[in-house]
């Protein structure tokens, strides 16, 4: 068992239960125990671009600190904090000013400079455990299923800093459709935005968002659409409709690999 | 601020390189909110190189954004169109009682599948 840290995020606690239990299922299958680092605080849900803002990254660097301190890296299920992990750590890496000014606050031996990988649990199927592992460790799989795998924005870009796969032909979601037996669906808005939280903000804007990525979905003939990101599952769900099913990716991996309900592993 | 001030300080904040722009306009061919825009991203860009910034931010366009990052991504230039918008967002909403989004908006605003996730990332959008 490969321990590594793990930073879950304020909606995987609440709303998003089941993307953190059946992430951390998934991941004991495969030979990996996520270690919570303790004291976690919420990410904020973006990063703030701006080079005079600190506080907003605060949370940010001390989930990355402890991450160096016990492993090197941190492991993330949520797209969002997968984000702002990344390019808080960034932001030590490259602006020296900027992590002089979190030292004063963060008083961490010796000061965090960006020491850490921030790893998201698809980089570990893809990059460690491999789809081939992955492949023969499904008990049910989804045959006949066209699953639409939705980036979205969050795992992509900046893909300069990201580098989590190609921003504009991405492949990891559909290499991972495919271990699981179902047929991925390639559409047009994969990569676009669902509208964010601009949900709360102007909800007729968000509704024009989602609809689209749904709508180009559905015209490509998907019957179900994959996400990391429980705002997104909420937009594509609540702001938008179509003949398709919302799922988290983990959700589709924990019913392949027969940890669903009613699984031979239940 | 005078127009100069202003200029020099969302430069500062957003790291952006606004005099690179050759005004090619794919950044905003690929933002996702440009038709509920006022001024889109090219003219943000271009704006503050002018040092025209009022309108910007008397502007409902600030709200607009998303952050999606995909002018960013686009542009062959490297001009980082989001973080210029999102400098002159701050620039706005850092005045006293300028928060775009209060604590007390937030029970009319939800709904019981809404994650948390929504709301943090709003108040750091729209609140200092
Ligand atoms: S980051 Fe903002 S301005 Fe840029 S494409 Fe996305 S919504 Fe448009
Ligand atoms: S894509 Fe870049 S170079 Fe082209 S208009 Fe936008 S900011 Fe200017």
């Amino acid at each position: 068992m490969t321990k590594i840290a793990y930073y879950p995020g304020c909606t995987l606690k609440n709303k998003a239960r089941a993307l953190d239990e059946e992430a951390r299922a998934a991941a004991r299958l495969l030979g990996y125990e996520f270690e919570e680092i303790d004291e976690w605080q919420c990410c904020g849900g973006a990063f703030t671009t701006s080079r005079d803002e600190i506080a907003t990254k605060l949370a940010a660097a001390r989930a990355l600190t402890w991450a160096r301190d016990h492993g090197g890296r941190v492991v993330t299920v949520c797209s969002a904090c997968y984000n702002v992990l990344k390019q808080t750590n960034a932001a030590f890496r490259t602006d020296s000013e900027f992590a002089a000014k979190v030292s004063r606050y963060e008083k961490t031996d010796p000061p965090y400079r960006g020491e850490a990988e921030v790893v998201h649990w698809f980089e570990l199927l893809r990059d460690e455990i491999g789809f081939d592992k992955l492949r023969a460790a499904v008990k049910k799989p989804l045959k006949g299923r066209k699953i639409a795998p939705y980036y979205g924005c969050l795992l992509l870009r900046p893909s300069e800093t990201l580098a989590f796969d190609s921003p504009e032909n991405p492949t990891v979601m559909e290499d991972f459709i495919r271990a699981l037996g179902a047929e991925p669906v390639r559409y047009a808005m994969r990569n676009e935005c669902c509208g964010g939280y601009l949900t709360l903000e102007d909800r007729d804007a968000a509704k024009k968002r989602s609809a689209a990525v749904l709508s180009s979905a559905v015209e490509m003939g998907a019957d179900c659409m994959i996400t990391a990101c429980p705002l997104c599952l909420y937009n594509l769900t609540k702001n938008a409709a179509g003949p398709l099913e919302i799922r988290y990716f983990t959700d589709v991996l924990a019913e392949a690999l027969g940890l669903k309900e009613g699984g031979e592993n239940a | 601020m005078n127009k100069q001030d202003l200029k020099e300080e969302i430069v500062r904040m957003s790291g952006s390189a606004v005099e690179k722009c050759m005004r090619c306009g794919k950044c905003s061919a690929s933002c996702p909110s440009y038709e509920d825009m006022e001024y889109h991203p090219h003219e943000f860009v271009y704006l503050v190189e002018k040092g025209d910034i009022e309108k910007l931010m008397a502007s409902e366009s600030i709200y607009k954004c998303l952050t999606c990052f995909a002018c960013v991504e686009r542009c062959p230039r490297g001009v980082e169109p989001a973080k210029v918008v999102e400098a002159v967002r701050l620039i706005v909403i850092r005045e006293q009682g300028m928060n775009r989004l209060k604590p007390d908006d937030i029970p009319g605003l939800w709904d019981k599948d809404l994650p948390q996730q929504a709301i943090v990332t709003a108040m750091r959008k729209y609140t200092k």
